[in-house]
Protein backbone atom coordinates (compact mmCIF):
# COMPACT_ATOMS: atom_id res chain seq x y z
CA UNK A 1 0.00 0.00 0.00
CA UNK A 2 1.26 3.64 -0.44
CA UNK A 3 0.27 6.92 0.86
CA UNK A 4 0.49 10.05 -0.78
CA UNK A 5 2.23 13.43 0.60
CA UNK A 6 2.40 16.47 -1.49
CA UNK A 7 2.49 14.31 -3.93
CA UNK A 8 5.20 11.77 -3.30
CA UNK A 9 4.72 8.25 -2.66
CA UNK A 10 5.05 6.84 0.96
CA UNK A 11 4.90 3.22 1.44
CA UNK A 12 2.58 1.56 3.56
CA UNK A 13 2.10 -1.79 5.50
CA UNK A 14 -0.90 -3.88 4.94
CA UNK A 15 -2.11 -2.34 8.30
CA UNK A 16 -0.93 0.78 6.88
CA UNK A 17 2.21 1.72 9.13
CA UNK A 18 4.99 3.18 7.31
CA UNK A 19 7.24 0.61 5.98
CA UNK A 20 10.16 3.19 6.36
CA UNK A 21 9.71 5.24 9.97
CA UNK A 22 12.37 8.09 8.45
CA UNK A 23 9.85 8.77 5.68
CA UNK A 24 7.41 10.46 8.67
CA UNK A 25 6.33 14.37 8.62
CA UNK A 26 3.99 16.43 10.16
CA UNK A 27 1.96 16.58 6.61
CA UNK A 28 2.60 12.84 6.09
CA UNK A 29 0.73 12.56 9.77
CA UNK A 30 -2.40 14.39 8.37
CA UNK A 31 -2.56 11.58 5.58
CA UNK A 32 -2.05 9.01 8.15
CA UNK A 33 -4.91 10.95 10.04
CA UNK A 34 -7.18 10.77 7.52
CA UNK A 35 -7.04 7.22 6.98
CA UNK A 36 -8.34 6.77 10.44
CA UNK A 37 -10.91 9.74 10.02
CA UNK A 38 -9.64 11.81 12.70
CA UNK A 39 -8.94 15.53 12.20
CA UNK A 40 -5.75 16.28 13.88
CA UNK A 41 -6.34 19.07 16.98
CA UNK A 42 -3.57 20.09 19.27
CA UNK A 43 -4.45 17.47 21.75
CA UNK A 44 -3.92 14.85 18.81
CA UNK A 45 -0.14 16.35 18.42
CA UNK A 46 0.38 16.46 21.99
CA UNK A 47 0.07 12.93 21.57
CA UNK A 48 2.05 12.23 18.47
CA UNK A 49 4.65 14.53 19.48
CA UNK A 50 5.42 12.00 23.02
CA UNK A 51 5.07 9.46 21.28
CA UNK A 52 7.91 10.46 19.07
CA UNK A 53 9.95 11.98 21.68
CA UNK A 54 9.14 8.28 23.18
CA UNK A 55 10.61 6.50 20.54
CA UNK A 56 13.18 8.45 19.78
CA UNK A 57 14.47 7.95 23.65
CA UNK A 58 13.93 4.10 23.88
CA UNK A 59 13.14 3.02 20.29
CA UNK A 60 10.24 1.25 20.54
CA UNK A 61 6.49 2.26 20.53
CA UNK A 62 5.31 1.88 24.22
CA UNK A 63 2.38 -0.52 25.51
CA UNK A 64 -0.83 1.50 25.79
CA UNK A 65 -0.97 1.02 29.44
CA UNK A 66 2.74 2.31 29.60
CA UNK A 67 1.92 5.43 27.62
CA UNK A 68 -0.95 6.47 29.63
CA UNK A 69 1.28 6.58 32.93
CA UNK A 70 3.96 8.27 30.87
CA UNK A 71 1.61 10.93 29.53
CA UNK A 72 -0.20 10.83 32.98
CA UNK A 73 3.51 11.81 34.24
CA UNK A 74 4.46 14.19 31.35
CA UNK A 75 0.73 15.98 30.77
CA UNK A 76 -1.00 15.79 34.02
CA UNK A 77 -3.70 12.94 35.03
CA UNK A 78 -6.32 14.56 33.01
CA UNK A 79 -5.04 13.39 29.76
CA UNK A 80 -3.18 10.32 31.41
CA UNK A 81 -6.33 8.49 31.17
CA UNK A 82 -7.69 5.71 28.86
CA UNK A 83 -10.86 8.04 28.05
CA UNK A 84 -9.13 11.22 27.76
CA UNK A 85 -6.93 8.98 25.06
CA UNK A 86 -9.24 6.75 23.70
CA UNK A 87 -11.76 9.87 22.99
CA UNK A 88 -8.92 11.21 20.95
CA UNK A 89 -7.77 7.77 19.06
CA UNK A 90 -10.87 5.60 19.06
CA UNK A 91 -9.19 2.55 17.67
CA UNK A 92 -6.70 2.51 20.98
CA UNK A 93 -4.15 5.32 21.53
CA UNK A 94 -1.56 2.34 21.02
CA UNK A 95 -2.26 1.28 17.23
CA UNK A 96 -4.31 4.51 15.93
CA UNK A 97 -1.53 6.69 17.60
CA UNK A 98 1.71 5.01 16.61
CA UNK A 99 0.33 4.49 13.16
CA UNK A 100 -0.54 8.71 12.92
CA UNK A 101 3.24 9.51 14.65
CA UNK A 102 4.72 7.14 12.50
CA UNK A 103 6.32 4.60 14.79
CA UNK A 104 5.69 1.22 14.14
CA UNK A 105 3.02 -1.25 15.95
CA UNK A 106 3.38 -1.50 19.39
CA UNK A 107 5.64 -4.61 20.81
CA UNK A 108 2.48 -6.46 23.06
CA UNK A 109 -0.15 -4.82 21.53
CA UNK A 110 -2.73 -7.15 22.04
CA UNK B 1 -6.39 -3.48 24.98
CA UNK B 2 -8.13 -1.49 27.58
CA UNK B 3 -5.24 -0.59 29.97
CA UNK B 4 -8.01 -1.43 32.45
CA UNK B 5 -8.65 -4.60 31.59
CA UNK B 6 -7.59 -7.33 34.64
CA UNK B 7 -6.38 -9.92 32.93
CA UNK B 8 -5.30 -11.86 35.71
CA UNK B 9 -8.88 -11.66 37.95
CA UNK B 10 -8.99 -14.71 40.05
CA UNK B 11 -5.74 -15.88 38.64
CA UNK B 12 -2.21 -16.25 40.48
CA UNK B 13 0.81 -13.89 39.86
CA UNK B 14 3.67 -16.56 39.08
CA UNK B 15 7.47 -15.73 38.62
CA UNK B 16 9.16 -15.72 35.75
CA UNK B 17 12.70 -15.44 35.24
CA UNK B 18 13.77 -15.07 31.29
CA UNK B 19 17.54 -15.70 31.52
CA UNK B 20 19.78 -13.74 28.64
CA UNK B 21 22.79 -15.25 27.25
CA UNK B 22 24.04 -14.30 24.29
CA UNK B 23 25.69 -11.38 22.66
CA UNK B 24 22.91 -8.73 21.41
CA UNK B 25 23.69 -8.80 17.91
CA UNK B 26 24.79 -12.09 15.62
CA UNK B 27 21.55 -13.82 16.70
CA UNK B 28 18.25 -12.54 17.06
CA UNK B 29 17.99 -14.09 20.75
CA UNK B 30 18.42 -11.04 22.40
CA UNK B 31 15.84 -8.82 20.48
CA UNK B 32 13.52 -11.56 20.48
CA UNK B 33 14.03 -12.10 24.14
CA UNK B 34 13.23 -8.59 25.02
CA UNK B 35 10.32 -8.24 22.95
CA UNK B 36 8.69 -11.37 25.06
CA UNK B 37 9.56 -9.41 28.22
CA UNK B 38 7.72 -6.45 27.44
CA UNK B 39 5.40 -8.80 25.97
CA UNK B 40 4.81 -10.56 29.09
CA UNK B 41 4.62 -6.87 31.02
CA UNK B 42 0.75 -6.76 30.02
CA UNK B 43 -0.06 -9.74 32.01
CA UNK B 44 1.00 -8.23 35.39
CA UNK B 45 3.23 -11.16 36.33
CA UNK B 46 6.34 -10.95 38.91
CA UNK B 47 9.37 -10.40 35.78
CA UNK B 48 13.03 -10.29 36.36
CA UNK B 49 15.62 -10.89 33.89
CA UNK B 50 18.74 -12.29 34.59
CA UNK B 51 22.01 -11.89 32.19
CA UNK B 52 24.86 -14.27 31.84
CA UNK B 53 27.48 -14.86 29.96
CA UNK B 54 27.49 -12.96 26.65
CA UNK B 55 24.34 -11.63 27.56
CA UNK B 56 25.74 -9.01 29.98
CA UNK B 57 27.06 -7.03 26.77
CA UNK B 58 23.38 -6.73 25.95
CA UNK B 59 23.34 -4.10 28.58
CA UNK B 60 26.88 -2.57 27.75
CA UNK B 61 26.80 1.41 26.94
CA UNK B 62 27.42 2.94 23.89
CA UNK B 63 26.18 0.42 21.45
CA UNK B 64 27.10 1.63 18.22
CA UNK B 65 25.39 -0.65 15.19
CA UNK B 66 25.78 0.99 12.34
CA UNK B 67 28.69 -0.94 11.10
CA UNK B 68 26.78 -3.96 11.02
CA UNK B 69 23.24 -2.29 9.97
CA UNK B 70 20.79 -3.65 12.63
CA UNK B 71 18.70 -1.71 14.36
CA UNK B 72 20.83 -0.43 18.17
CA UNK B 73 17.89 -1.71 20.55
CA UNK B 74 19.97 -1.23 23.69
CA UNK B 75 17.62 2.44 24.99
CA UNK B 76 14.77 -0.34 24.93
CA UNK B 77 16.15 -1.57 28.38
CA UNK B 78 15.75 1.41 29.79
CA UNK B 79 12.05 1.56 29.00
CA UNK B 80 11.46 -1.68 31.15
CA UNK B 81 11.20 0.71 34.05
CA UNK B 82 8.23 2.06 32.60
CA UNK B 83 6.90 -1.24 32.38
CA UNK B 84 7.19 -2.04 35.52
CA UNK B 85 10.36 -4.55 35.48
CA UNK B 86 12.72 -3.38 37.71
CA UNK B 87 14.49 -6.86 38.58
CA UNK B 88 17.66 -6.81 36.40
CA UNK B 89 20.03 -9.18 37.63
CA UNK B 90 23.94 -9.58 36.57
CA UNK B 91 25.91 -12.04 37.03
CA UNK B 92 28.87 -10.71 38.26
CA UNK B 93 31.48 -13.62 37.22
CA UNK B 94 30.14 -13.30 33.63
CA UNK B 95 30.77 -9.16 33.72
CA UNK B 96 34.31 -9.57 35.20
CA UNK B 97 35.53 -12.31 32.37
CA UNK B 98 34.79 -9.72 29.36
CA UNK B 99 36.67 -6.66 31.38
CA UNK B 100 33.20 -4.61 32.44
CA UNK B 101 31.94 -3.28 35.31
CA UNK B 102 28.20 -1.98 36.28
CA UNK B 103 29.59 1.41 35.66
CA UNK B 104 29.36 0.20 32.12
CA UNK B 105 26.23 -0.82 32.04
CA UNK B 106 23.08 1.67 30.71
CA UNK B 107 20.58 0.55 33.56
CA UNK B 108 20.56 0.28 37.78
CA UNK B 109 21.22 -3.66 37.98
CA UNK B 110 21.64 -6.28 40.69
CA UNK B 111 25.26 -7.79 40.64
CA UNK B 112 25.09 -11.16 41.63
CA UNK B 113 27.58 -14.42 42.28
CA UNK B 114 26.78 -17.44 40.29
CA UNK B 115 25.57 -18.91 43.65
CA UNK B 116 23.16 -16.32 44.32
CA UNK B 117 21.96 -16.04 41.09
CA UNK B 118 20.84 -20.00 41.50
CA UNK B 119 19.11 -19.16 43.93
CA UNK B 120 17.01 -16.59 42.34
CA UNK B 121 16.71 -19.19 39.71
CA UNK B 122 15.43 -21.73 42.48
CA UNK B 123 12.74 -19.15 43.40
CA UNK B 124 10.92 -18.94 40.40
CA UNK B 125 7.85 -20.75 38.70
CA UNK B 126 8.97 -20.30 35.21
CA UNK B 127 12.94 -19.45 33.84
CA UNK B 128 12.69 -19.09 30.08
CA UNK B 129 16.40 -19.32 28.30
CA UNK B 130 17.36 -16.78 25.38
Amino acid sequence: MALEVNGVSIETDEEGFLVNLSDWTPEAAVELAKGESIDLTDSHWEVINFLREYYDEYQIAPAVRVLTKAIGKKLGPDKGNSKYLYDLFPYGPGKQACKIAGLPKPTGCI
Amino acid sequence: MSDDMDFEEGGTIKKFMFVNRKAPYGTIYALEGLEVVLISAAFDQDVSLAFVDDGVFQLVKGQKTDGIEMKNFSPTYRALEGYDIEKLYVDRESLEARGLSEDDLLVDVQVMSAAEMGDMMAQQDVVISF
